[in-house]
C-alpha cells in the first residue's frame, strides 16, 4: 500500500501553511531577547518608522494569563519585565509587507539591566545564578531496586564512566510557521504542528476563552520530530494575538535561522556511571546519575528526565539499581521535545559504557551483552516483569549475523595493521524504547478516537493525530481497512480541526500507531454496534448497514467510540517511580562499521544494520523508511552535528554551519523486523518512530573505539575531539 | 499574498516558465523563489533555508537545477524556467514505491534534481546518484528510499527507451 | 558603470552574495550590476599554452570540459566539491575569487596551477597573479570600477598534484582546512585554505620541498607550516586541528 498523501507530495501540490492563500494575511515577525537574563529597562521604537502602520503586541495585549500552558505555568507568552534566555519574545510586529516587517523588528530596542546567568549546568551556581529553589534544580527523579551500595562493595569488579551528549537541533525541512484569523467570534489557528490539542489548551488558557471559542487545525507539516509537539502553542498565540490586536489575518513563518536559533532543542546530558559486576560479568550494581540542562523554563523536561532515567540501565538483568536525575534551569534556550526524548542520551552512555566495562575485565562486548540482556521473567530498573516472548539475545544475534560482525572484526585488525592511515571498526548496541506515555500518561490522556459512518457509505476516521512523514494517515487507513473490510478509498481520515476530532493525544512518544491505531479498531467495532451488525460484517455489507442507518435516521451520523482503556496488568506507582513503566518496549541491536582517516580524524560511517523487534511491521515501506530516517538522524547527532553555545543561544544558526548528514555522507541502512505481534497495540503494532534514534550513536563511537583504539565519552565526535584522544593517546 | 509595496522602481522581467512565455513587474530585491511562489501562485517549489543549503527551492534554469533562493528574479530574464508544477505526474511511480517522500518539504526540490539526474544518466559513469543528490537535504528518509527511487527512475527511463528503440 | 557607483557590486552567479538575502535585507540595500547576460564573459578557452576561464564560467563549465580533467585534473576535483549540482551549475570561478574568502573552494587550485587574474575597467586591463591579488581578510586588489573578465593558467607538466578539502562533511561543505599541491620540475606550489586571513601560498613549506629536506613526518612540517600560516579558532574548527590536520596531509602527499 503506497503513502496515501504521496503523489501530493511528490508533485508540490499538498499545501503546507506558507503555501495557503489567505485573503487580505498580514506577516507578523518576533522581537526577541539579545540578553540572557536581566529586567527589561525601556523598550524603544525606532524613530525613522510609521509605527501607526504596524500592529503592535505586547504582554499588555494578552488577555488571559500570560502564561504557555503545559506541564508548568512558568514560560510566558511574551516577556514582562524580565528575560530569561537570548531569544525570548519580548515584543510582536505585523504589517502587510514581509520587508516592511523585517526592517521594522531591526528599529525595536530593547535595554536591559543584565543579572548573572547561569550557563553552564555541569557547574554548580553561584548564589547570584539562583533562579529557582536552592540550586536551580526544576526537577528529581529517583528509581530504586535492591541495595545498591552493598552491592558495589561485593563487587567483583567496578567500573565507572562519565559521558556526555550535546544539544541537537530537528532541522524538519519545513521551517515551523502559523496563521490565525478570528471569524464568528472563535479565534483559530492553522499551522505546522504535531499536537493540535496541546496548541487548543494553551491558547484557551492565555487568551481567556473557552475552549469553543477557540479553533486549531493542522496544516499538511514538514516534519516535527517533536520540534513540533510544543513550540507551535507560542507562535500560535504570537499570531493570535496579532490577529486580534490588528483584526486582520496574521501570518507568522520563522526563517530558518531563527527557528535555529530560537525553538526547542535537544536536552544536553552528562551522565555517570559507576557499575558492579561479578566475576562471570554479571551486572550486580548501577548506580547512575543522570543530568540534564533544561535552559530556561520547565517546557517538557519532567518527562524527558523521566523516560531518560528509565532507559539509563539498558536492555539488561540486574538486580541492584539506583538511577538519580535532575533537570537544571539554566539561562539557555529552553531544551525540548525530540524523538527519543531522553533515552538516546542514556543509550548512548549506557551502550559506550557497555563496552569500556567490556575492555575493563577483559570479556567480548558480544558476551557481556549475552551474559545480560533480560529475559522474559527478569523485572527492569523498576521492577517492570518482562514477559512478551521475545528472545532479544536473538535479535542481537540476527544483528551480528546480517552485519558479519566477527568475519568483519578479522578483515579489520589485518586491515588496520598494514594501512598507512585509515583504521577499520565494528561496533554494536544493544538497546530498547518504551512505546506510548511512560506510567499513567496513557490513561492520564484519556484518548478518544471517532469512527463515523458517512452518508454515501464510507468511513471517516476522527482523531487529534498528526500526519507528519511518519505515515499516520496511511497507517490509520490500513488499520480502519483491515477492521472493517473496506477499501482504502471508502475510508476517509479526517483533518485534525479541533471543531470536529475529539481529543486522541499528541502525536509524540511513538504512541500513533499502537496505542491510537488501536483505540481505531475498537471504534470500528463500536460503529457495528451502533449500526446493530455483528463483528463480521465487513465491506460492503458494512457499507450498506452504513446507508441504511442513515436513511433510518436523517440528520444524525452513526458515531463509533473508543477511549482509552490500560491493558490489563499494568500497574504503575508514580511517587515510588516503581512497576510497569510502559505497556511494552521495542527491543533492537544495531551494528555500525566505521572507517577513521588518520590523516584528518575524520569519520565515515561506511556500513549501518538495524535489526528490532516491533510487534507487528503495518506497512514494509514506511516501518522501514522510519528506521533509516531515524539512522541518519542519529548519524548525524553522533558526529556531525554540533551546536555552538554565545550567552546560552546558538551561534552557528545556518545550515551551513549547523550541519546535517547529506546522501553522500551516509551508507545505506539495512533495516529488519522481527515481529512477535503485541495485543494491544493498532495492528499488533508497538511504536517504532523513536527506537532508531537510540542506537546507532553508541554503536558507531564503539566502532570508533575499535578503529583507533581510543575512548570517546562525548558526542559529537567531531574530528577536533577525536585528534585529541588519538594525540593525547600517542604521547602518553 | 501581497507584495511589498512599491519603494523602489519594479522591473519587467519576461522570461520562459514552464514551457509558457511569461512576463512579471518584480521588485530589484526580488528572489526566483519568491516571484514563483507568492507572485505566481506556484507553491510546489518550497524555501527550506533561504541559504542555498537545502536545496528544497531546486528549479531548473536552462535545464540545470538550481537554488531558486539565490537566483535574483532578474537574473531570470530570458531564461528557460521550469518548476515541479512542469513534471508528469505519471513519471513519478518510482519514487511513490520506494518511499522516497514521507514529510514532503524537501521532495519538489528532490523531484526537480532527480528528473535531472534520470535525463543524463551519462553523468553516471563519473558521479554515484549519492553524490548528485547531495544538495538536497532529506531529515526523513535517511536517503535510501530517495535514492532507490532515482535508480527506479533511471530503470524506467531504459524500460521506455527499449521500448522506442 | 561600476566608475560611476562606488558602492555598485558586480554580480554573477549569486551563490555567495545572495545567502540569506531577506533576511539581511539592509545588508543588501545596494546596487548589483548583473554580469550573467554577458556572453562574452562565459567561455572556457583554450590556447597553445593557456587555459583561459570566463567571468562566468561556473564549476560546472569545467566539470564538463573535455580537456580539463587530464590537463587541470585539480580544478575538477575542487569542482566537484564545491557545494552540491544546483551551487555547482550556478556559481563562478571569478566570483568565488572576488569573494575573497579564506575558505574559498576554487581559489587553493587555481592559485596552485599559478593563475593570473585580468581585470578591466573603463581605463583598460591589468593583469594580476593570483597569489599576488589578496591584500587582507577580503581584500583584494580589484577597484571598485574593475571587474574580473578572465583567469589564465598556464598549461605545464606537472609531474605532480594533490588537492584536498577537509570539509565539514562530504558535499555541500565549508571548508575547516583545505590544501592543494602541484610540482613542475623543481618548482612546488603549495596553497592552504582556512588556516590564515586569505588564501596563500605557503613559502616556507615551498622551499623546505625545493630544497629536498627530509620529512619523516607531520612533525618536521609544523615547523614551516606555522612560519607561513596563522589559522584561529572559529565556528567551523580549531587553530590546532588546522595546522596539525595540514602537516599531517602534507606529510603524507609528500612521502607518498
Amino acid at each position: 500500500m503506497d503513502r496515501v498523501e504521496g503523489l501530493a507530495k511528490l508533485t508540490g501540490r499538498e499545501r503546507y501553511v506558507d503555501d495557503l492563500a489567505i485573503q487580505g494575511v498580514v506577516w507578523g515577525m518576533t522581537v526577541r531577547s539579545r540578553c540572557p537574563r536581566g529586567r527589561i529597562k525601556r523598550i524603544h521604537f525606532g524613530d525613522g518608522v510609521d509605527w501607526s502602520r504596524f500592529v503592535v503586541v505586547d504582554h499588555r495585549d494578552i488577555p488571559g494569563p500570560n502564561e504557555i500552558l503545559l506541564i508548568e505555568r512558568d514560560q510566558p507568552v511574551l516577556a514582562g519585565d524580565r528575560v530569561r534566555h537570548v531569544h525570548e519574545p519580548i515584543v510582536l510586529i505585523a504589517h502587510e509587507s514581509r520587508e516592511m516587517v523585517r526592517r521594522a523588528v531591526a528599529q525595536v530596542r530593547v535595554e536591559y539591566d543584565p543579572e548573572p546567568a547561569y550557563l553552564d549546568y555541569r557547574l554548580p551556581p553561584r548564589p547570584g545564578q539562583i533562579q529557582f529553589g536552592e540550586d536551580n534544580v526544576l526537577k528529581r527523579l529517583c528509581i530504586e531496586k535492591g541495595d545498591v551500595e552493598r552491592a558495589l562493595r561485593g563487587a567483583a569488579h567496578v567500573v565507572e564512566g562519565v559521558y556526555e551528549t550535546g544539544a541537537q537541533e530537528h532541522v524538519y525541512l519545513e521551517n515551523q510557521g502559523m496563521v490565525a484569523w478570528v471569524e464568528d467570534g472563535v479565534v483559530a489557528v492553522k499551522g505546522s504542528m504535531q499536537c493540535p490539542y496541546y496548541v487548543l489548551n494553551a491558547m484557551s488558557h492565555a487568551l481567556g476563552r473557552a475552549a469553543d471559542e477557540v479553533r486549531v487545525i493542522q496544516a499538511p507539516t514538514g516534519g516535527g520530530f517533536g520540534g513540533k509537539e510544543d513550540y507551535p502553542s507560542n507562535i500560535a498565540l504570537h499570531a493570535a494575538l496579532l490577529a486580534i490586536k490588528g483584526d486582520r489575518p496574521v501570518k507568522i513563518i520563522y526563517d530558518r535561522g531563527e527557528d535555529l536559533a530560537a525553538t526547542t532543542k535537544r536536552h544536553p546530558a552528562t551522565v555517570r556511571h559507576r557499575t558492579g559486576l561479578d566475576r562471570d560479568g554479571r551486572l550486580i550494581a548501577q548506580d547512575i546519575e543522570v543530568i540534564l540542562d533544561a535552559g530556561a523554563y520547565v517546557t517538557l523536561s519532567p518527562v524527558v528526565l523521566s523516560r531518560a532515567i528509565i532507559h539509563a540501565g539498558g536492555p539488561y538483568a540486574c538486580d541492584n539499581v539506583r538511577i538519580r536525575g535532575r533537570a537544571i534551569l539554566t539561562n539557555a534556550v529552553p531544551f525540548g521535545a525530540f524523538r527519543g526524548f531522553g533515552a538516546p542520551q542514556t543509550h548512548f552512555a549506557g551502550e559506550r559504557h557497555m563496552d569500556v566495562i567490556a575492555a575493563r575485565i577483559g570479556v567480548d562486548p558480544v558476551d557481556l551483552r549475552r551474559r545480560n540482556l533480560i529475559r522474559d521473567g527478569q523485572s527492569t530498573s523498576t521492577g517492570q516483569v518482562i514477559h512478551d516472548g521475545t528472545d532479544r539475545v536473538a535479535v542481537m544475534d540476527r544483528a551480528l549475523d546480517l552485519s558479519g560482525y566477527r568475519a568483519r572484526q578479522r578483515e579489520h585488525e589485518a586491515f588496520n595493521a598494514s594501512h598507512p592511515y585509515l583504521r577499520r571498526g565494528i561496533g554494536l548496541a544493544t538497546f530498547h524504547h518504551g512505546a506510548g506515555f511512560t506510567g499513567a500518561g496513557e490513561v492520564f490522556l484519556k484518548s478518544v478516537v471517532h469512527v463515523v459512518g458517512l452518508p454515501d457509505g464510507r468511513v471517516e476516521v476522527r482523531s487529534a493525530n498528526t500526519e507528519i512523514g511518519q505515515g499516520t494517515l496511511t497507517a490509520f487507513s490500513k488499520v480502519a481497512q483491515d477492521r472493517t473490510g473496506l477499501d482504502g478509498e471508502s475510508i476517509v481520515i479526517a483533518e485534525p480541526d479541533t471543531a470536529r476530532v475529539p481529543n486522541s493525544g499528541p502525536t509524540v512518544a511513538s504512541r500513533t500507531a499502537m496505542v491510537v491505531g488501536h483505540l481505531i479498531e475498537r471504534a470500528c467495532d463500536d460503529l457495528r454496534r451502533i449500526l446493530g451488525v455483528d463483528a463480521d460484517t465487513r465491506g460492503q455489507a458494512l457499507r450498506d448497514a452504513i446507508i441504511a442507518w442513515h436513511a433510518d435516521n436523517p440528520g444524525r451520523e452513526p458515531v463509533g467510540t473508543a477511549q482509552y482503556r490500560k491493558p490489563p496488568g499494568i500497574q504503575w506507582d508514580e511517587d515510588r517511580y516503581q512497576g510497569d513503566a510502559y505497556a511494552t518496549f521495542a527491543w533492537a541491536a544495531y551494528v555500525a562499521q566505521v572507517e577513521v582517516d588518520l590523516r584528518t580524524f575524520a569519520t565515515s560511517v561506511t556500513s549501518m544494520t538495524a535489526v528490532q523487534e516491533v510487534g507487528r511491521v503495518l506497512n514494509e515501506t514506511l516501518a522501514r523508511g522510519q528506521i533509516q530516517g531515524g539512522v541518519v538522524q542519529a548519524i548525524g547527532w553522533a558526529l556531525l552535528e554540533d551546536v555552538a553555545w554565545k550567552d546560552g543561544a546558538m551561534a552557528n544558526a545556518q545550515l551551513t554551519n549547523y550541519i546535517i548528514p547529506t546522501s553522500f555522507d551516509v551508507p545505506p541502512t539495512r533495516v529488519q523486523f522481527i515481529e512477535n505481534p503485541y495485543a494491544h497495540g493498532g495492528g499488533g503494532a508497538k511504536g517504532l518512530g523513536e527506537l532508531p534514534m537510540d542506537g546507532p550513536a553508541p554503536a558507531i563511537v564503539n566502532a570508533v573505539a575499535a578503529a583507533t583504539g581510543t575512548e570517546a565519552t562525548t558526542i559529537p565526535l567531531t574530528p577536533e575531539r577525536l585528534m585529541g584522544l588519538v594525540l593525547n593517546d600517542d604521547a602518553a | 499574498m501581497t507584495m511589498p509595496p512599491d519603494q523602489q522602481e519594479r522591473i519587467s522581467v519576461a522570461l520562459t516558465l514552464n514551457g509558457r512565455a511569461v512576463r512579471v513587474q518584480v521588485e530589484p530585491n526580488e528572489r526566483l523563489l519568491d516571484t514563483l511562489r507568492y507572485r505566481l501562485g506556484l507553491i510546489g517549489t518550497k524555501e527550506g533555508c533561504g541559504e542555498g543549503e537545502c536545496g528544497a527551492c531546486t528549479v531548473s534554469m536552462d535545464g540545470v537545477p538550481v537554488n531558486s533562493c539565490l537566483v535574483p528574479t532578474w537574473q531570470a530574464r530570458g531564461r528557460r524556467i521550469e518548476t515541479i508544477e512542469s513534471v508528469e505526474p505519471g513519471r513519478l511511480g518510482a519514487l511513490l514505491g520506494s518511499g522516497a517522500t514521507q514529510c514532503g518539504a524537501c521532495t519538489p526540490g528532490v523531484v526537480m534534481a532527480a528528473c535531472w539526474i534520470a535525463e543524463h544518466r551519462e553523468l553516471l559513469r563519473t558521479h554515484t546518484i549519492r553524490e548528485l543528490m547531495a544538495g538536497n537535504l532529506c531529515r526523513c528518509t535517511g536517503y535510501d528510499g530517495i535514492i532507490e527511487g532515482v535508480q527506479g527512475l533511471l530503470d524506467d527511463g531504459l524500460a521506455e527507451d527499449g521500448r522506442d528503440g | 558603470m561600476l566608475a560611476d557607483n562606488a558602492g555598485a557590486v558586480p554580480f554573477a552567479g549569486g551563490t555567495d552574495l545572495l545567502v540569506n538575502w531577506p533576511e539581511h535585507v539592509e545588508a543588501h540595500d545596494r546596487t548589483y550590476v548583473d554580469l550573467s547576460g554577458l556572453a562574452e564573459l562565459r567561455p572556457i578557452r583554450w590556447t597553445e599554452d593557456e587555459l583561459i576561464l570566463g567571468a562566468g564560467t561556473t564549476y560546472w563549465d569545467v566539470i564538463r570540459d573535455a580537456r580539463a580533467g587530464s590537463a587541470f585534473p585539480l580544478l575538477i576535483e575542487a569542482a566537484r566539491q564545491v557545494g552540491a549540482i544546483q551551487i555547482q551549475a550556478r556559481g563562478t570561478w571569478a566570483g568565488n575569487i572576488a569573494n575573497a574568502s579564506p575558505a574559498a573552494d576554487g581559489v587553493p587550485v587555481l592559485m596552485a596551477y599559478d593563475a593570473v587574474v585580468v581585470l578591466a575597467s573603463r581605463d583598460g586591463t591589468e593583469s594580476i597573479p593570483l597569489d599576488e591579488f589578496y591584500l587582507g581578510y577580503k581584500q583584494t586588489r580589484r577597484r571598485p570600477e574593475q571587474i574580473i573578465t578572465r583567469i589564465r593558467m598556464p598549461l605545464r607538466e606537472y609531474s605532480f598534484q594533490a588537492f584536498h578539502k577537509i570539509g565539514t562533511r562530504r558535499a555541500q561543505a565549508i571548508a575547516r582546512v583545505g590544501l592543494a599541491i602541484t610540482r613542475c620540475g623543481d618548482a612546488w606550489r603549495v596553497v592552504a585554505s582556512s588556516a590564515a586571513p586569505t588564501i596563500c601560498r605557503c613559502p616556507s613549506v615551498e622551499r623546505f620541498l625545493q630544497e629536498q629536506r627530509r620529512v619523516n613526518g607531520p612533525d618536521d612540517l609544523l615547523g614551516p607550516l606555522g612560519a607561513d600560516l596563522s589559522p584561529i579558532d572559529d565556528l567551523r574548527s580549531t587553530a590546532d586541528y588546522r595546522l596539525r590536520v595540514l602537516a599531517r596531509l602534507l606529510s603524507h602527499e609528500v612521502l607518498a
